[in-house]
């Protein structure tokens, strides 16, 4: 039969592909379950069904929007076509304000409102989702 | 006025010298005997160039001339001095300068520091790193010019954007770039090491001084960065799993590979095509974290408004290096005749390559992670991103053999071990790192057995190198690097479990009643400060048995550009971290109100510098060598 040397490359060879195998498994299951996708609020008009995983929504809150109550804060999420209602409970960045570009990452309830878990602003006051350029843009 | 011409024109000077360096020195190769003086002339000059444009833009920095573009739209008058010079690469134009600046101090340092190998490997490695940096060159001058004028010459810049102003973010790009450039030198002298046949026990020694080099700066620069993230950015985290922060991660992860496979080539002068594919690899990701950082492309929160265009040339740049790299690779790369085949399973060198299966291992998911979206982009338009529990997921689970078979190489000899070397001792503190990590578990009332025997992997680990650190026989450095990253492991995991933090919106005077204590907030003080506008908040903070502390965090109001920043009060303690953030949110009385508990935070930065000062001692044993 084979000698020892083949018989343990074979093993070798046989471990190697099954972890393989067991990663792939891994990797593909969890990039199912931790995948966000980022939507702006017309996007989410027109989705056809509303998964109940989380999304992202981008871009600006809306001038004179901002509801705060001791528990949650209350804000609408616009790209100028759309509206978006977000209600919130927990810490904000420093650079959320009215006005300024935003993203919200939580579970839709229904197309006008989202459970956001949590808030990202960016670093820069000038920056702006870039979503939000192309629909200022196409304005 | 004249400062910008200096810079400017300087920056030429510098191209043309380095050009200069590539005929010579390949006249040079034809005639090997010595080399030729005026190779280090002109790379001194090349550098001094640079050197003197750098401070021609520092110094405008300082004078705020406002006639330079960037200093414009990143400084300001009413900026306090010390932010002024760190403004200079806190943008990026100046942070390419500063690039450049370190690859022609590197090289000159090489051309120096190499005295004892070939003189064909030298000119070489030279050449290569030629190309980088004539490249850079021509990426400055053509696409981010710091030296462009404004005319008419405005009154006031528009400022700094103030997160960037922090002492560890003045620091931070300067020392991340050090370790990002010292691969590049990795980089040029694997290729010229190939082509010579070069790859030998010999080089091994030599070249472990730039891989230690950059992987101490390295590490640093990535603590620090982090450090900042945490009490800057108001989250309370220290690592986001974000993609801007992964581009630094996966360099660092493929020079730890390199830093330990290194270690074989020195002593059995095997694995010399993966340590080349390592040291490529390395620079490549280096390079195309600049790349991705600094294109607007990354969908990322760290995300600054930046140029497009520019994204263009480091891709194409990227290309070329690749490329070049990988012809060397594959026509010169000769087969290895000194190899030592047998590999024993118990022996050090098979466990270093087990550590570096897992490193890549690691380097995969976080690059997987990190790019997947963009090319989801680009392929069906759609906007992922991928959250932290991916990371999370892929690698936690992972560590757990990872720690336990680092904990067993810590006793193994080169070449090969005996099995009976493995004594009741290392059963005994098995068992104690078990018991320790049960009745942890036990005391916080959680009865999660993953998290358990993760802990016990970790403290395993911090007891064997514990042990190994009064083994005589082996390096210091090397168990207090590894003592280093098992506490960093150890207190990274007992922070994400023990963790605890109350978010809550509160008017002046109010008072937040939970299961743990309260939260009151006493009172508001304003203060004007030189170029921005302080109101701090006067928090007391009390737990069940009525113990107390207060918590002054502070909201900066800065009028140029006009942004708020919040400053987090942290107690901090051997024991945890009390973290205190407010945030005003609009015009209203309310303050969002986020306070944390995090345990042995101090931990995780103690841990992490000595893992980077145990790689410092291996430098200073190694200087001492020579």
């Amino acid at each position: 039969m084979y000698g020892k040397k083949v018989k343990l490359r074979i093993l070798f060879l046989f471990l190697l592909f099954s972890f393989i195998i067991l990663f792939l498994y891994l990797f593909l299951k969890s990039f199912e379950e931790n995948v966000v996708y980022f939507l702006s609020p017309s996007e989410i008009k027109t989705l056809p069904e509303i998964s109940k995983k989380k999304i992202r929504v981008g871009g600006m809150v809306k001038d004179e929007s901002i509801n705060i109550k001791t528990d949650r804060i209350n804000f609408i999420i616009t790209d100028f076509k759309n509206e978006i209602n977000v209600s919130f409970s927990g810490s904000v960045p420093n650079l959320f304000s009215e006005g300024k570009g935003v993203v919200a990452e939580g579970y839709l309830k229904d197309r006008n409102y989202l459970k956001a878990v949590k808030i990202l602003a960016k670093h820069d006051e000038n920056y702006m989702p870039p979503e939000v350029k192309e629909s200022l843009g196409e304005k | 006025m004249i400062a910008n011409q200096i810079g400017y024109y300087s920056l030429i000077l510098g191209l043309i010298f380095s050009i200069l360096i590539l005929p010579i020195s390949l006249n040079n190769l034809k005639n090997i005997k010595v080399i030729n003086k005026e190779i280090f002339f002109l790379s001194f000059f090349q550098f001094f160039f640079v050197f003197v444009s750098f401070l021609g833009l520092i110094s405008l920095f300082i004078y705020s001339d406002f006639s330079n573009e960037i200093v414009f739209n990143n400084s300001h008058t009413t900026k306090p001095i010390f932010y002024k010079i760190s403004g200079a690469w806190g943008n990026h134009e100046g942070s390419l300068l500063l690039w450049l600046l370190v690859l022609t101090l590197f090289i000159f340092l090489f051309l120096l520091n190499s005295r004892n190998q070939p003189i064909k490997y030298r000119i070489l490695t030279l050449i290569f790193q030629q190309i980088i940096i004539i490249g850079f060159f021509l990426f400055i001058l053509t696409t981010s010019s710091p030296f462009n004028y404004l005319y008419p010459t405005p009154k006031e810049g528009l400022g700094l954007n103030p997160i960037l102003q922090d002492p560890a973010l003045a620091i931070h790009p300067p020392i991340l770039y050090l370790g990002y450039v010292g691969s590049s030198i990795i980089f040029s002298a694997a290729l010229a090491a190939t082509t010579q046949d070069y790859v030998s026990k010999i080089w091994a020694k030599h070249i472990k001084f730039w891989i230690l080099v950059s992987w101490i700066f390295l590490t640093i620069g990535i603590l620090v960065g982090s450090i900042w993230a945490y009490y800057e950015l108001g989250w309370g985290g220290f690592w986001f799993w974000d993609p801007v922060e992964n581009v630094s991660l996966m360099p660092w992860l493929c020079l730890t590979a390199l830093l330990h496979s290194v270690l074989v080539l020195e002593k059995k002068s095997s694995l010399t095509s993966w340590i080349v594919i390592l040291s490529i690899a390395t620079f490549i990701l280096s390079l195309s974290g600049t790349f991705l950082v600094r294109s607007g492309i990354l969908n990322s929160v760290h995300t600054f408004a930046n140029d497009p265009a520019r994204g263009v040339f480091i891709l194409v740049f990227l290309f070329v290096l690749i490329f070049l790299s990988l012809i060397i690779f594959f026509f010169f790369q000769k087969e290895n005749k000194q190899e030592e085949i047998k590999f024993f399973w118990l022996s050090n060198e098979a466990f270093i390559l087990i550590n570096n299966w897992f490193m890549m291992y690691f380097l995969s998911v976080v690059l997987i992670g990190t790019i997947y979206p963009i090319f989801l982009e680009v392929i069906s338009n759609d906007k992922i991103s991928i959250g932290p529990p991916f990371y999370n997921k892929l690698i936690i689970p992972v560590l757990i053999p990872f720690l336990i078979l680092m904990s067993f190489s810590q006793n193994l000899n080169w070449f090969k071990s005996k099995l009976n070397k493995v004594k009741i001792k290392f059963i005994l503190l098995l068992i104690i790192s078990i018991f320790i990590s049960f009745t942890i578990f036990k005391k916080i009332g959680s009865n999660s057995l993953y998290n358990s025997i993760l802990i016990s992997a970790a403290f395993y680990l911090f007891f064997t190198s514990i042990k190994d650190f009064f083994n005589r026989n082996k390096s210091y450095s090397q168990s207090i690097s590894h003592f280093g990253f098992s506490l960093l492991i150890l207190s990274i995991l007992l922070n994400g479990i023990l963790s605890t933090e109350i978010t809550t919106n509160l008017k002046v005077g109010e008072k937040f009643i939970y299961k743990k204590g309260s939260i009151e907030f006493q009172s508001i003080k304003t203060y004007e400060k030189k170029n921005f506008k302080s109101i701090v908040g006067f928090f007391k903070i009390e737990d069940v048995k009525k113990n107390y502390i207060e918590l002054k965090p502070e909201l900066r109001i800065y009028n140029q550009p006009s942004t708020i920043t919040s400053e987090a009060d942290i107690r901090t303690t051997f024991y945890s971290d009390k973290f205190l953030v407010m945030n005003k949110v609009k015009g209203d009385e309310y303050f969002n109100i986020r306070y944390q508990i995090k345990p042995f935070m101090i931990w995780i930065w103690i841990s992490t510098f000595l893992l980077a000062f145990g790689g410092g001692l291996s430098l200073i044993r190694r200087l001492n060598e020579k």
